[in-house]
């Protein structure tokens, strides 16, 4: 042990303006169980103190928005009595220090803030960026990322129906893993996070509380990284899917006879979060119990309790005379049960442990008096280096390019992820991982969800504006290619340190980008969550701000597009506005090891234009495909692999990533399509994808883009 | 008829399997791994998924759940028992099919369609199907792997090309009076042409047809 200590309050990570703050709210010193909550309910990862100025300026409004940001999850209209919710969450700095239980926590995490809101989670998609797999430890922590997340989430039982993948060397120090989940419920089930009525008692349900994950949010997600890293790992909490599947099917037992009045998850900053969150938004006092907590070790301290971030548990409130029915499913689902505290006309949070008073706060100061900066910003002085550094196609050997394309892991098949995610349970999977979007089908009615997430970090390095809005307008066209109207996004932020001007400045930017975008096609932003501090050794990541659209297909195409639909034959139309030499950000780029330009700008109103052709081309064309990472010739390439046969094409900048274009396939004559913006560029047919008369045999296409993961795991 | 469908904490297919056969025109309903009367069922379905946390091994502690006294007592009558997938592992446990399963051969999960071919039809799973016919099914596990010691498993479908290393590439295996029928891959995932396979229907309409009244 050092012999001279920091003040408590900087070890908890809090700085002497914000412990002023607590000595002001209490007007008094704060007791220790006190300062262990404030410590952890002010951190970055639970206040969001860096970013709520800025987060204020997305749309979050439209008449089929029934919860926007603020809540568990965001939830949405979809008629007919059904709702939606969703809710995107990162779990990154975890994932790198231990990445099996990092990932593996993350999806547990993410899928009680949906049920939260009384949904059934249906499905998962995850977002995963690492450095490149030529390191070794890159290889180990993307095994072990994907590991976690399958074993989690097959065994939880919840479909992983998509995601993406990205490799740059800034993710090298400081992997990404973004897991999203969507849930369904009937609008009589939504619940929220509220304590309710005076007189409503606590109920913690789920695993006992240990000393795992303590100080997860304060220490872990909301400081940045160093060499003594592994240092952290037991902050990092353990994952126990069995738990959590028992403790959904509890809670939607629960909320199916009505027997609660609100839902609190436990997640970051544990019990505290969840007593004075609920009681914050109810404007009530609570009374809790430390010592009617059922624990896994013997001796915890009160801080120790209130902070500990144990997985698979969830808080319930409950009106007095329907106790033993909740205790009752609580025992038939073989879960673990407390009545912990009760609600009261106050506005006090008290908590008691060893018969001692420990605690006794405003519960709503924990959330509502957090501290709110308002960080400088400043646009990178190397900024107009880096955007002077243009590239363009020029002289750019087709066949050869498509080729490496083809064998980049980002590119090729996902299938050695996704096949070991359980993708196909529930039985709503109509498109799965490896398309667009996915398509989930709801079952006894005529309507699908779709859902798309979509990254990139070197775009919004090059200009964060216009690489976050052109994120929004691409996840908007991959809902739309299978037929669905997008309705709301939630967005997870991932950025650096925001105590450096440039990052705040990224952030704000990136905002910007996505509100115009989403301004344009008319979607609300419902949810969201913010990850700072994700740079090691003062070497920030690229801003990276992660988009996930969800749509509406109302009716579902009778046979939505498919990649696999192109017959020989059929025509190949390219459609959207004319594609440019600018390869600035694009995956050609990262091939060459270069990154530079100036991206080409989103044009919001054709990108509004795109989504309502591709919705109506959903229901008519065979195969309707999104030009993106590699531009049409990996798009095209795609199709012709998944149906089995050639093509050929005539096209300009065949390897653009310039945003709002797609690939239709369909025979001849089939379509309507508006004379500017299509053009035709080659029919299917023959064994070997021909793009301006180079030709790349289907047999190398196929085994370069199917083995590229393996091939880069085997080194 | 009806078949009762047993939900044991952790299982995960149960909504899909009864969707599934009602779907066929069929009658299922779940019940409670701690229920111990089955009787007024006319055949059971073990469902998918991953009871009692796989703890210990897969199926270990479903073996002892309650209501696998009644599923014994009914698959030695003859009444038509299905396990799919954790079903198969939990009807290995309890010993009503011969060998047990162990990680798949390469030590990854697997969720993918594979092909297997009728090898029997002498079986509840399989008697609607052709000899040598081929289906595509959804393949949906980790511990996929069948190993039968004792070589007195009858393979009733087989892996068109081994995705996991299971012995004789079974992909279900019956008890010798076929009543009693184990599967890995998800008959009810293939019953939609929406989703990518409709080839699950032949063996699930088999086991509807097997039902007669108690």
């Amino acid at each position: 042990m050092t012999t001279t200590q920091e003040p408590v309050h900087r070890q908890l990570g809090m700085s002497d303006d914000e412990y002023q703050s607590v000595l002001d709210i209490l007007g008094r010193e704060p007791w220790p169980a006190e300062l262990a909550m404030y410590s952890v309910m002010w951190s970055e990862h639970c206040s969001y103190k860096s970013s709520r100025t800025h987060l204020g300026r997305f749309p979050t409004e439209a008449p089929w928005v029934v919860v926007g940001p603020g809540e568990n999850a965001g939830v949405v209209d979809l008629g007919d009595g059904w709702l939606a919710a969703l809710r995107i969450e990162s779990h990154n700095h975890p994932s790198f220090v231990e990445p099996y239980q990092g990932a593996a926590t993350g999806v547990g995490g993410i899928l009680r803030d949906v049920l939260t809101m009384g949904a059934r989670p249906i499905a998962l998609w995850d977002q995963i960026r690492f450095g490149p797999l030529t390191e070794p430890k890159n290889r180990y922590l993307f095994k072990g990322v994907v590991s976690g997340i399958a074993g989690y989430g097959n065994a939880v039982g919840v479909p992983t129906v998509g995601g993406e993948l990205e490799f740059d060397d800034c993710y090298a120090g400081n992997p990404l893993v973004n897991v999203m989940c969507l849930g369904l419920l009937h609008q009589d089930q939504l619940v929220l996070g509220t304590a309710g009525e005076p007189g409503t008692i606590a109920v913690l349900l789920g695993k006992a509380t240990g000393r795992d994950g303590i100080g997860g949010a304060s220490v872990l997600a909301s400081a940045s990284f160093d060499e003594g890293s592994s240092e952290k790992r037991p902050a990092v909490q353990v994952g126990d899917p069995f738990e959590e599947k028992k403790l959904i099917e509890a809670c939607l037992e629960l909320y199916e006879r009505d027997l609660v009045v609100g839902v609190q998850d436990l997640g970051a900053a544990g019990l505290s979060c969840a007593t004075s969150e609920p009681a914050g938004r109810a404007g009530v006092g609570i009374e809790v119990d430390l010592d009617a907590v059922h624990t896994r070790e013997q001796g915890m301290t009160a801080p120790e309790l209130l902070m500990s971030e144990s997985q698979e548990r969830m808080m319930v409130f409950v009106d007095p005379d329907r106790i033993d029915a909740v205790l009752a499913v609580a025992d038939k689902w073989e879960i673990d049960s407390a009545v912990v505290g009760e609600v009261n006309s106050g506005s006090m949070l008290r908590i008691h442990h060893d018969g001692e008073l420990v605690a006794e706060v405003p519960a709503a100061s924990l959330v509502d008096d957090a501290p709110l900066f308002d960080r400088p910003m400043a646009r990178p002085g190397w900024l107009d280096e880096v955007q002077a550094a243009s590239r363009d196609d020029t002289g750019l050997d087709i066949g050869d390019t498509l080729k490496r394309l083809l064998s980049d892991p980002a590119i090729g098949s996902s299938a050695w992820v996704h096949q070991q995610y359980d993708h196909m349970l529930f039985l709503n999977t109509v498109l799965g991982p490896g398309g667009d979007g996915a398509l989930l089908r709801i079952k006894g009615t005529e309507k699908a969800l779709a859902v798309s997430t979509d990254g990139n970090g070197r775009l919004c390095y090059l200009d964060p504006r216009r690489g976050a809005a052109r994120l929004v307008h691409e996840s908007a066209l991959n809902v739309a290619v299978t037929g669905a109207r997008p309705i709301a996004v939630v967005d997870n932020l991932n950025f650096g340190n925001p105590e450096n001007p440039e990052v705040m400045w990224q952030f704000r930017e990136s905002i910007e980008g996505m509100a115009e975008a989403c301004e344009a096609l008319g979607v609300p932003v419902v949810g969201g969550n913010v990850s700072f501090y994700n740079e090691t050794a003062g070497t920030d990541i690229h801003p990276t701000p992660v988009v996930g659209m969800l749509g509406l297909a109302n009716p579902m195409p009778a046979d939505p597009p498919r990649l696999s639909g192109a017959v020989d034959g059929m025509e190949i139309w390219e459609i959207g506005p004319a594609a440019t030499e600018n390869l600035a950000g694009s995956a050609v780029q990262r091939l060459d090891g270069e990154l530079g330009g100036l991206p080409t700008p989103p044009n919001h109103e054709i990108g509004a234009e795109m989504v309502e052709l591709a919705n109506r081309l959903a229901h008519e064309a065979p195969v309707l495909h999104d030009i993106s990472d590699g531009g049409l010739a990996v798009a095209l390439t795609e199709i012709c692999i998944a149906s089995g046969v050639g093509a050929s094409v005539e096209t300009d900048h065949p390897f653009s990533e310039d945003p709002h274009r797609l690939l239709v396939v369909a025979p001849e004559g089939l379509l309507n399509l508006p004379a500017g913006m299509s053009r035709r560029i080659g029919s299917v047919g023959g064994d070997t994808v021909e793009i301006n008369g180079a030709r790349v045999s289907m047999r190398t296409a196929e085994d370069r883009w199917r083995h590229a993961i393996d091939r880069a795991l085997s080194g | 008829m009806r078949a009762a469908v047993i939900v044991f904490p952790g299982v995960n297919c149960e909504h899909d399997v009864v969707h599934a056969i009602r779907a066929l025109g069929g009658d299922a309903e779940l019940v409670w791994h701690r229920d111990t009367d089955l009787s007024g069922f006319d055949g059971v379905i073990l469902p998918g998924g991953f009871a009692h946390g796989d703890a210990l091994r897969t199926g270990a502690i479903a073996r002892l759940s309650p209501a696998m006294v009644d599923v014994a007592r009914l698959a030695a009558e003859g009444t038509p028992v299905l396990g799919i997938c954790n079903g198969w592992q939990m009807l290995c446990e309890a010993g009503l099919l011969p060998g047990a399963h162990i990680a798949n051969r390469d030590l990854s999960f697997i969720c993918r369609f594979v092909e297997v071919e009728v090898v029997d039809t002498g079986s509840i799973l399989t008697r609607a199907a052709e000899p040598g016919q081929r289906l595509r099914i959804p393949l949906n596990s980790y511990e996929g792997n069948w190993v039968d010691p004792s070589r007195t498993g009858r393979v009733v479908l087989r892996y068109v090309e081994d995705p996991n290393g299971s012995h004789d590439r079974a992909a279900a295996v019956a008890n010798e009076a076929g009543n009693v029928v184990g599967v890995m891959p998800h008959p009810e995932r293939a019953t939609e042409e929406l989703l990518g396979s409709t080839d699950g229907q032949i063996l699930l309409e088999g086991f509807l047809h097997s039902l007669v009244p108690a």
